[in-house]
């Protein structure tokens, strides 16, 4: 089991308000992805839950009991640091074992859950080495096995790919959501990364400056972002933001395109520009169009193989259907 | 440094470098090849540097005539002892300014660090009647008590500076594993910081060791450790420059030792961590 | 960071080393301040009495107070001037390229290590002593009648003991401060076409600033409160010539049996040391927020 409940949950340093009150559910076998700019305090709530940091006010339920006094080690939740925050001292299968160790767990059982652990993470070879002598991925590994040996009821994941390299993070993040399949437990997993929060979420929950700002599915954030920080924060490149006369047309106060739902054509459209910088990627292209007179530049996705250069003219032309409204406030027209 | 260094100058400076090194260890090592000699080559003119009948004669007289190795057990268990003690006061407490800072931590290390300020003369009278009256004078009790509230200062600042550069990370990976405050610092803090731990205790007991001030005030011949009984050499009768020599190479050697070992720590304990 | 569990638990641990170091600091220190209010001898066996400034007022109008106070700014003051210049030169020297840099470094750093009841006898005795010293045989080489350090030139000679054990203090430090100077501004000032000299002055001296700072302030904690070297040689005189404020207070309580007019006297030093600890605070306390 592990439900965990935030209620009316707020912290303050001193006097920054970092978190203001907040709710938040997170159901049992749910992989929860908290997504925000830097310093937005996705750590902050993280460490919340983790009981690292009291909260200033509200509740925190773990399957229903109250914990919000509790030690962190009371709590049954397991965490994966960015540092990896390995015990440098000792080696792998001591590390992997010190939670058992401090649970009191007999010798032979700990032994054996090591062993196993160690198994589904391709640590064997390595068990009795310092992580001193280990790679980036394989002390992420270390990480997530000593996790994983208490069985806990949630695992709580710090931006623990970050200090990864860009190969070695598309592997580990799927190596973690695999593992969540196995093991179905609820993970709470803090990133930056819009990639890895769209592509291992069920929920995203996407903070700004301490306050949720939306909670869903990671397509329906994608569809149908509440507000345009959201809006421009999921998906990649950002959505384009268009003021003005042509947002009055739609009648909103701002419309957002995203740059793959825009047609760019030599022959006739809706919007004309010049082509600015381009970048080929191999399988995508995107121009970045200036001179449309309705935002700077304006971000547009065309297949691999299409080759414009540097000033020449196009035409450009959005999905109607595609097309987000938001009003003065920033918040979605239906 | 990418240069090369032409050898003739490398040659210069080294022999300047050494001449200059000799000459500053050079009471060490005359005091050292006196204590070899019988005291009539001690004070031979010309002075022998080698050449002279080697014994080992000045040794034993002063083990039988002076009962070296009481006084020799009296410093160990003075800088020893007064180092621990000030080491169990002072690793909790470093841990607590190191991971839990607050905003009076700072002010706390520098009043830890003023009262080691104060000249132990302007104590010495109060100190002396408490000793006195409580019967603590000339007693290895009395001296570590003295040298423990001397150093703590010390090494609660040497640990402190040792326990920042820890990830506080890592001992919250400690918490959120279960691990008790006591296990999180017997088995995750302390074997972490052993290496500074022990450049604390080195440098904390050389400096209990060669302490001259209350070990000269507050012993007389009971629990006179070594800077006490070297000093009462000071006026002696007859011929004595070969004892003399024994005695004080058998008193700073293994200091000497210990302190070749620890010369790199020796800067940031000393300054603070003002210099590293 | 921290909880209030965690921070409950801070002061739990951290109180055993304050509450020490308190009672350390203020008892004695109390006490000493009412015993210098009080007239108080040891062998008088007549209870301590009030008496107000007057102990004060003869341990300050006592010549030997002014002597003292000579004597201990000499003492301090030579001896700084010997170890910073010396140890800025020894510094810039072993912080060339040469063979044996580990053995040089064990070497100069020795003298550190030996206890000053050492040191001192083994100076006075075999070094100064004017029939047996090494210095007096090197004076009949030359000819020259020998002299007698203790007796004649007393102060000087207890300075020349206490720089040499503080010499390879202020070497380390600033051999440490030196190596981290960045090379890279020195090749820099060297491509601008700066001398040794000018780089020495411009670069290196400002890069040293902070180091011989602490350096000094750090010896002058240590050296006000000298007493062993003196104990051990010339037992403050001959006459007071050697007595410094130190050892004039231990005289006064220790061997004159006079607790009030001791106390007064180790007030005054305190004050002294806590003039100079003032600026030694500052400096390491703005270290504390690097
Ligand atoms: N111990 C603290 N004391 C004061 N302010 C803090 C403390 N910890 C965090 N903050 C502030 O709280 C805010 C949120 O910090 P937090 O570490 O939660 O951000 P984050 O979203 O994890 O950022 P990042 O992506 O950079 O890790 C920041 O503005 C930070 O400066
Ligand atoms: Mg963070």
């Amino acid at each position: 089991m592990g439900r965990i409940t935030l209620e009316r949950v707020a912290k303050r340093f001193a006097e920054v308000e970092v978190i203001p009150p907040l709710d938040l559910e997170i159901e049992d076998g749910e992989f929860v992805v908290f997504v925000g700019p830097s310093g937005c305090g996705k750590s902050t709530l993280l460490r919340l839950i983790a009981g690292l940091e009291d909260v200033s006010a509200g509740t925190i339920r773990i399957d229903g009991q109250d914990a919000t006094g509790m030690p962190p080690a009371k709590r049954g939740l397991a965490m994966v640091f960015q540092s990896y925050a390995l015990y440098p001292h000792m080696t792998v299968r001591k590390n992997i074992a010190f939670p058992l160790r401090m649970a009191g767990i007999a010798a032979e059982e700990q032994e054996r859950k090591v062993t196993a652990a160690a198994e589904v993470l391709n640590l064997t070879a390595y068990l009795d080495r310092r992580p001193g002598q280990l790679s980036g991925g394989q002390r992420q590994r270390v990480a997530i096995g000593r996790a994983i040996v208490r069985e806990p009821k949630a695992f709580l994941f710090d931006e623990p790919l970050s200090n990864l390299d860009a190969a070695l993070r598309v592997g580990m993040r799927i190596e973690i959501s695999q593992l969540h399949n196995r093991l179905k437990t609820t993970m709470v997993y803090v990133t930056h990364d819009q990639v890895e929060a769209m592509t291992m979420a069920d929920k995203i929950v996407v903070l700004n400056a301490g306050r949720i700002e939306q909670v869903g599915s990671p397509l329906e954030l994608y569809r149908a972002p509440r507000n345009r920080f959201v809006a421009g924060f999921i998906g990649s490149p950002r959505m384009n933001f268009i003021e003005g006369d042509e947002a009055a047309r739609h009648g909103a106060a701002a419309i957002g395109i995203r740059p793959e739902h825009i047609a760019v054509s030599t022959a006739g459209g809706l919007w004309r520009g010049t082509v600015g910088v381009s970048e080929h990627l191999g399988s995508d292209t995107f121009f970045h169009v200036n001179g449309t007179g309705l935002a700077e530049a304006i971000t547009v996705r065309a297949g691999g193989e299409v080759n414009l250069h540097h000033g020449d003219a196009v035409w450009l032309t959005p999905e109607a259907d595609k097309i987000h409204r938001f009003d003065r406030e920033g918040l979605r027209l239906a | 440094m990418a240069r090369s260094v032409t050898t003739r100058r490398k040659t210069v400076v080294t022999i300047l470098a050494w001449t200059v090194a000799f000459l500053i260890f050079f009471p060490i090592l005359w005091t050292v090849l006196t204590s070899f000699k019988s005291e009539g080559d001690a004070i031979a003119s010309p002075p022998k540097f080698l050449f002279f009948d080697w014994t080992l004669e000045n040794y034993v007289t002063v083990q039988e005539r002076s009962d070296y190795f009481k006084h020799f057990w009296n410093s160990v268990v003075m800088s020893v002892g007064s180092t621990l003690a000030a080491l169990v006061l002072a690793i909790p407490a470093a841990w607590s300014m190191a991971f839990v800072p607050g905003r009076r931590t700072k002010d706390l290390l520098m009043w830890m660090l003023s009262t080691k300020m104060m000249p132990a003369v302007g104590v010495l009278v109060p100190m002396y009647l408490i000793f006195r009256d409580t019967g603590l004078l000339d007693t290895r009790t009395g001296l570590v008590i003295v040298l423990t509230l001397i150093n703590l200062p010390i090494v609660v600042w040497m640990l402190y500076t040792y326990f920042k550069e820890i990830p506080a990370e890592i001992l919250e990976a400690a918490r959120m594993d279960g691990a008790s405050l006591r296990s999180e610092i017997l088995y995750v803090l302390t074997p972490m910081a052993v290496p500074g731990i022990a450049s604390t205790l080195l440098l904390n007991i050389i400096l209990a060791w060669n302490e001259a001030f209350w070990t000269l005030n507050l012993t007389a011949a009971k629990a006179a450790p070594l800077t006490a009984f070297i000093a009462s050499y000071s006026s002696p009768e007859g011929l004595f420059y070969a004892k003399l020599s024994a005695a004080s190479t058998m008193a700073i050697a293994p200091i000497l030792i210990m302190g070749w070992f620890s010369q790199k720590q020796l800067v940031r304990g000393l300054t603070f961590g003002a210099v590293k | 960071m921290a909880t209030a569990h965690a921070r409950g638990a801070a002061r739990v641990m951290l109180s055993p080393a304050v509450v020490v170091l308190l009672l350390w600091m203020i008892v004695p220190l109390g006490m000493t301040i009412w015993f210098s209010f009080q007239r108080y001898g040891l062998l008088s066996g007549m209870p301590p009495e009030w008496t107000g400034l007057t102990n004060y007022r003869y341990f300050l109008t006592d010549p030997a107070f002014f002597t003292s106070i000579k004597n201990t700014l000499s003492l301090v003051g030579g001896v700084l001037a010997i170890t910073v210049v010396g140890g800025i030169l020894l510094a810039l020297l072993l912080d060339q390229a040469f063979w044996g840099q580990g053995i040089v470094r064990v070497l100069v750093i020795a003298p550190f290590f030996v206890m000053p009841t050492v040191s001192a006898l083994v100076w006075k005795n075999m070094f100064m002593n004017p029939v047996n010293g090494l210095f007096a045989y090197v004076a009949k080489l030359f000819g020259a009648p020998p002299f007698d350090f203790l007796a004649q030139a007393p102060m000087f000679s207890i300075i020349v003991i206490v720089a040499w054990q503080w010499l390879p203090f202020a070497t380390l430090i600033l051999l440490t401060a030196l190596q981290s100077l960045d090379s890279e501004q020195l090749e820099a000032a060297e491509m601008d076409g700066a001398g040794w000299l000018s780089r020495f002055v411009h670069i290196m001296l400002p890069h040293l600033t902070r180091a011989i700072t602490v350096v000094i302030l750090i010896q002058t904690i240590f050296l006000l409160s000298t007493f062993a070297e003196i104990l051990v040689t010339t037992n403050g005189g001959p006459g007071t010539a050697t007595t410094n404020l130190t050892y004039l207070v231990y005289a006064q309580s220790l061997l004159q049996f006079d607790v009030g007019g001791g106390a007064a006297g180790g007030i005054v030093a305190v004050i002294l040391a806590n003039i100079v600890a003032i600026f030694l605070m500052r400096m390491i306390g703005k270290n504390l927020e690097a």
